[in-house]
Order: C-alpha cells, then sequence, then structure tokens
C-alpha cells in the first residue's frame, strides 16, 4: 500500500468513527423523547412491562382523544392550559427581549458609572435557584392579590429571563462594530433609525436566540407556575401535568400525551426561528 | 461646496484634554490634509466636524453656520472610515443607495445615482454582491461610492487608504486625486502617512499632541518647515537633523566637526547658541550626483566616507559618516559605492535649516 492509500483508508476510518460517535450521541439525546412520544400511544401496562417491551404492540389514540373529551371522561382542560401557556410565554418574552435589547444594547455601548458592579449583580440573580424564591414570592403574591393571575407568572418570568438576555444581546452587539451606526448617522439616520437600520438586523441572529431561550423557559417552567397557579385561570402546561397524577395511580399514556402536546410548539418554533440564525453576519463590515 | 472653520476648537474626555483649541479655516473646494504621528488627534478633530463627538470648547461652522450641537445628519458631510464600515447585510447597490432610501426618495430615483457613481467608481459589476464578497480595494471603493451618492458638502476621510497594500495604496491615491476633481467638494483627510498628504493635498495641517504645528502647501511645509518636528515628519527619508552650536560664525557639531553658517542665518543666531542644524538629503550628495539649489558658495565640500548605501535605481540613498553621526544622502545617477569608501560629498547650504533646540523653532524670518 502506498502512502496515499494509506492516508485515504486512515480519513475513510476516521469519518466513519466519526459517524458512528454521532449516531450514539444523538441516539441518547433523543431516545427519551422518542420514548415519550412513543409511550403516548401505548397502554399502561405496556409501558410498564418488565422487561420493557420494545416493539410497540398496541397503538391507539386513545389518550389524546380522552385528553380532550373533557372532565370526568379522562379530560383535562388542555385547551385553557394551552391558550395560559402560550400568553403567558409570549408576553414575557417580548417584555425580556425588549429590557434584553436595552439594557444589552446600553451596556455594549455606553459608558456608566458601576457598569461592570450593576452587570455582576445581573448575573448573580442567575445564581439563586427558582424554587428557592417560590415560597417568598408565594407571600409576596398572595398580599398583592396576583395569585392565580397570567400578569403575576409573566412579571416571574420576566424577571429570570432578563439576566440572561441581557447577557446574550450585550455580547451580539458588542461584535457590531461601532463603526456601523456612526456610518448610518452620517449617512442621514437619527441614533434611533440607525440602531433599527443597521444594528438591529446584525445583532438580530442574537436576539432571536435569546427569544427562544426564554421562550423555552417559560414554556417549560414548573417550579414556579406550581406554586402561584390554582386553576384554569392561570395554569400552564408544565403544572397541567400534575392533573394525570392521582393519590396511588399515575396515568404515565396521559402525561406523554399531553408532554408530546407541549413539545411541538416549542420544536416548530425553534425551527421557524432557527433558519433566521444566520451566523457571521457582520463579516465583512471592516477591514479586508 | 462648503467652507469649514474650526475656532479655538477643544475636545475633552473627561479631565483629559486632547485638542487643544486649534484654528483652522478650510475654504470651499480646497483639499486638506491633516497629517501627524498616531494619538495627534487627527481622527478626534475629524470626528468632531462629522458630529460623532461632542464639541468641548471653540466653534465649528460649516459653510459659515455654526454646527456645535448639530446631529451628523443635519451637516450633510460624507465620511470614509478606515474600516469601510459598509453595512454588511445590505448589497453594494443598497449600501451607495442607503442615505437617499433615509432621506426619503424612491427607489427608481436612488437607483440612477447609484449607477452613476458606480460608473465613476468602476463598481458596476460588483453592485449585487455583498461586502464579505469583495476584496479590500473594492470595499475601499463602495466606501467612497456611498460617500460621493450623498453629493455631501464636504467629505471626510479617516486613513481610507491605510488597510490596503502599497500598491493598492499608491492606485487608490491617484483615483481619489481624480475623483476630487471631478466632484469639486471640499475635503478633509486625515492620514499619518506625509506622502499621502503630500501628494493629494492643497493645504497640509500638521498636528502633534492636540495641538496644530503648521498648516501650508506641500511646498511650503517641504520647503519652510516652522518646526524641527515638521521638518523631520515631512519628506522621505526624513531631513538630517543634529544638535550643534554657534561659534565663531560657524555650526559646530558635537565632535568639533564643523560648516559654514548659511549666509541667511547670520543675523539670527548668536555666539553659543544651541541649534539643531537640519539638512534634507537632496542636498548632500556625492560631487556630481546631485542639483545644486542656490548659488556655487553656498556648497561645502568635504569627503566623507559611506558607511551604506540603498540602491532604489534610478537613485542611491547613501548613508555617511560625518560629524560622529549618520547622515542621509541621495545620490542621483547612481554609480555602485563600497561600504567604507571616501567620496567627495556636496552639503547644498542654501538649503539647510537651523532650529532652535530648546524651542524647536526654525531660525528662519
Ligand atoms: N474615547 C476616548 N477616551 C479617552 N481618550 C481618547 C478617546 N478617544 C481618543 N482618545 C485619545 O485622544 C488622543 C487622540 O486620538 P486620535 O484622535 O484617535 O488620534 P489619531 O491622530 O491617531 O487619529 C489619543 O491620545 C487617544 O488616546
Ligand atoms: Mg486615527
Amino acid at each position: 500500500m502506498n502512502d496515499n492509500a494509506k492516508a485515504r483508508f486512515n480519513g475513510f476510518l476516521l469519518s466513519a468513527a466519526h459517524k458512528i460517535g454521532l449516531f450514539l450521541a444523538m441516539a441518547v439525546i433523543c431516545l427519551p423523547g422518542l420514548w415519550i412520544v412513543l409511550a403516548s400511544f401505548r397502554p399502561t401496562v405496556e409501558i410498564m412491562a418488565k422487561p420493557p417491551v420494545w416493539i410497540p404492540r398496541d397503538l391507539s389514540f386513545d389518550a389524546y382523544i380522552a385528553m380532550f373529551s373533557g372532565v370526568g371522561q379522562g379530560g383535562i382542560p388542555v385547551i385553557e392550559y394551552f391558550r395560559n401557556s402560550v400568553i403567558i410565554s409570549v408576553t414575557s418574552t417580548a417584555i425580556a427581549l425588549a429590557l434584553g435589547m436595552a439594557g444589552g444594547y446600553a451596556f455594549a455601548r455606553f459608558r456608566f458609572k458601576a457598569k461592570s458592579s450593576i452587570f455582576l449583580g445581573l448575573m448573580l440573580t442567575r445564581t439563586v435557584p427558582g424554587i428557592a424564591l417560590s415560597l417568598p414570592l408565594f407571600f409576596v403574591y398572595s398580599k398583592l392579590g396576583i395569585i392565580d393571575t397570567h400578569f403575576g407568572l409573566i412579571v416571574a418570568y420576566v424577571a429570570l429571563n432578563v439576566p440572561f438576555t441581557i447577557w446574550l444581546i450585550d455580547g451580539f452587539f458588542r461584535q457590531v462594530p461601532k463603526d456601523l451606526a456612526e456610518a448610518a448617522q452620517i449617512d442621514g439616520c437619527t441614533r434611533w433609525q440607525a440602531f433599527w437600520q443597521v444594528e438591529f438586523p446584525l445583532a438580530g441572529p442574537g436576539i432571536a436566540s435569546a427569544g427562544i431561550f426564554a421562550f423555552l423557559t417559560s414554556w417549560n417552567e414548573f417550579a414556579l407556575a406550581s406554586q402561584l397557579t390554582r386553576s384554569v385561570n392561570s395554569k400552564t402546561l408544565p403544572v397541567g401535568l400534575l392533573d394525570y397524577t392521582a393519590e396511588f395511580t399515575i396515568d404515565w399514556r396521559g402525561m406523554c400525551a399531553l408532554a408530546v402536546i407541549m413539545i411541538i410548539p416549542a420544536l416548530v418554533l425553534t425551527f421557524i426561528v432557527q433558519k433566521h440564525l444566520v451566523s457571521g453576519l457582520t463579516s465583512g463590515a471592516v477591514k479586508g | 461646496m462648503a467652507t469649514v472653520s474650526l475656532e479655538k476648537l477643544v475636545k475633552r474626555y473627561g479631565s483629559l484634554e486632547v485638542v487643544h483649541g486649534i484654528d483652522l479655516e478650510v475654504a470651499d473646494r480646497e483639499f486638506i490634509a491633516l497629517v501627524g504621528p498616531s494619538g495627534c488627534g487627527k481622527s478626534t478633530t475629524l470626528r468632531m466636524i462629522a458630529g460623532l463627538e461632542p464639541v468641548s470648547g471653540g466653534n465649528l461652522k460649516i459653510g459659515g453656520r455654526v454646527v456645535n450641537d448639530l446631529p451628523p445628519r443635519a451637516r450633510n458631510l460624507a465620511m470614509v472610515f478606515q474600516s469601510y464600515a459598509l453595512y454588511p447585510h445590505m448589497t453594494v447597490r443598497e449600501n451607495m443607495g442607503f442615505s437617499l432610501k433615509i432621506a426619503g426618495q424612491k427607489p427608481e430615483e436612488i437607483a440612477p445615482q447609484v449607477e452613476e457613481a458606480a460608473r465613476t467608481l468602476d463598481l458596476t459589476h460588483l453592485l449585487d454582491r455583498r461586502p464579505s464578497q469583495l476584496s479590500g480595494g473594492q470595499r475601499q471603493r463602495v466606501a467612497m461610492g456611498r460617500a460621493i451618492v450623498r453629493q455631501p458638502d464636504v467629505f471626510l476621510f479617516d486613513e481610507p487608504l491605510s488597510n490596503l497594500d502599497a500598491k493598492l495604496r499608491t492606485q487608490m491615491r491617484v483615483e481619489i486625486k481624480k475623483l476630487h476633481a471631478k466632484v469639486q467638494s471640499t475635503v478633509i483627510y486625515v492620514t499619518h502617512d506625509q506622502v499621502e498628504a503630500m501628494t493629494l493635498a492643497d493645504r497640509i495641517v500638521i498636528m502633534r499632541d492636540g495641538y496644530i504645528e503648521q498648516v501650508g502647501t506641500p511646498e511650503d511645509v517641504f520647503q519652510r518647515p516652522h518646526s524641527k518636528f515638521v521638518a523631520g515628519f515631512i519628506g522621505s527619508p526624513p531631513m538630517n537633523l543634529k544638535d550643534a552650536e554657534i561659534a565663531d560664525g560657524q555650526v559646530v557639531f558635537a565632535n568639533g566637526d564643523r560648516l559654514p553658517l548659511p549666509a541667511r542665518f547670520k543675523d539670527r543666531v548668536t555666539a553659543g547658541q544651541k541649534v539643531t542644524f537640519g539638512l534634507r538629503p537632496d542636498d548632500l550628495y556625492p560631487t556630481g550626483h546631485g542639483i545644486h539649489s542656490g548659488e556655487d558658495a553656498d556648497v561645502h565640500r568635504q569627503d566623507l566616507r559611506v558607511i551604506l548605501t540603498e540602491p532604489l535605481g534610478n537613485e542611491t540613498l547613501v548613508f555617511s559618516d560625518f560629524a560622529g553621526a549618520e547622515w542621509v544622502g541621495r545620490m542621483l545617477n547612481p554609480r555602485r559605492l563600497s561600504p567604507g569608501e571616501a567620496l567627495p560629498f556636496c552639503f547644498d547650504l542654501s538649503q539647510a535649516h537651523l532650529f532652535d533646540r530648546e524651542s524647536g523653532r526654525t531660525l528662519r524670518g
């Protein structure tokens, strides 16, 4: 074998190993999700069977039908939960993004007193686990009378997300050269126009990532929501999962079905936004 | 078309003053170059004119109107940045038409203006590319195109060529000169490269540490530098500047070597005065290989030992030993020299300069 053939063979081995490694990693990441989807179609006996039944024998849509068939026939108020989740997640994401953009821009572009301390302070709020706050929040909220309202959860989620959105968006604005906004101002823009015409589109991917993150955090949050919600007025989908637990039994199939309902919008949104996450958009702005 | 006046213009960053009350009158359609070493306040001055930095003191007038507190968009100027600052998310066409779009012009009005500018700069075939798909020189031209589309009163350039390689830089220099001849706007051009300033500008402003050292035509600043700093900054290779003292009507160097005191300084120096003697390489040449600018009486002849030569083809730079230091001379119609060789040299003292060593100011009237 000459050297070229050897190198080619090594390359082939390497790419094969690469692919096998990737496959294993993807399997570990994806299998639980697929298992949930599968479990939502199978009767409880099959889910709980030991040893596990790998090949499903008995698939049905029963869980989904039951879920929508009203209280009393094994149904839960899934439409209301879904509505609450959407309202709370979308609103809190929008607010967190607006604050994140304002704050991130300020940190990236302006000099002001105690800048790094403020930044550090914001980040430190993230070190407190949300669940540790649930009891104090509960007291404050019940005094204010905002337990079991959309408003209460939105406020909590905005507070949860803002430090992160500021941090992420700050990083992206830093990557947009300052010269660009200045060039835009010379080209006739006001500061405001320069921001929207030039800096915003260039930081767009970062803002979209921050948006996905904030949305998913709110959409999946359970610890705070389970304390601060009571009824269909404000219960979100993660809290709704608990409807499938009774004193002695858990309806695993129903729970999985609801989980699938929860996952779908998150997946769809992520895919839609991800298409716009074109990175390297700022390349070519400066120098050669 | 507009004049630009700086009146006692000051820039402070907090308590740090970086531009110390400079005065400058730029005439309509004039090409002014601001030169000086890095950090001397050229960009800061330009950015104040552009409106990107607030003015800390004094007045800034464009077209006779005080614009101190007007935002950039109200000053009708265009700026080419060192980094080009092209909008990466727009095509060349959109980049060039951006200012017109912001001004509210319709697409069908914008298109012909952009195409006209693109023709001028030979960018037509690149109009639909994005900045990331262009070479450095092309980006540079797009940046200029974006500026001319605006038809501004004043063009501002901040070291526009410093990111290009030497050959492209020479080429773009010519294009900028042609462009100025064509658009006939006032231009303020910042560079740290004195060759660029000399070749492009009607007048050169030499800055140092936030002060203006001298303002003058290229010939002015080259032939009549007001200070040692200007003398050393303008010209390539730089002027020979050596410390000396005046004694017995002669210029006496530290090691005792002497040169006659040029006639026109006779009444301007006193015995024992500490001076800096300056002579351009053009005025120090092996006998028969240079041009006298003055009368023969002003030429001092002396044999010097050659230390090193730099042949440039049409001429050779000769580094030779005099007064215990290295002096650069320029040899026209060169022949081959070997280091260590002793040669008769001419010092054309009619072109010599004398500066007061203390103040650095010129001693000529
Ligand atoms: N934002 C700033 N804050 C403080 N000092 C600054 C700032 N920008 C520039 N300077 C200082 O002002 C001086 C002039 O800078 P500049 O105008 O950029 O010089 P140059 O002539 O190289 O363009 C420098 O000493 C620089 O350190
Ligand atoms: Mg500069």
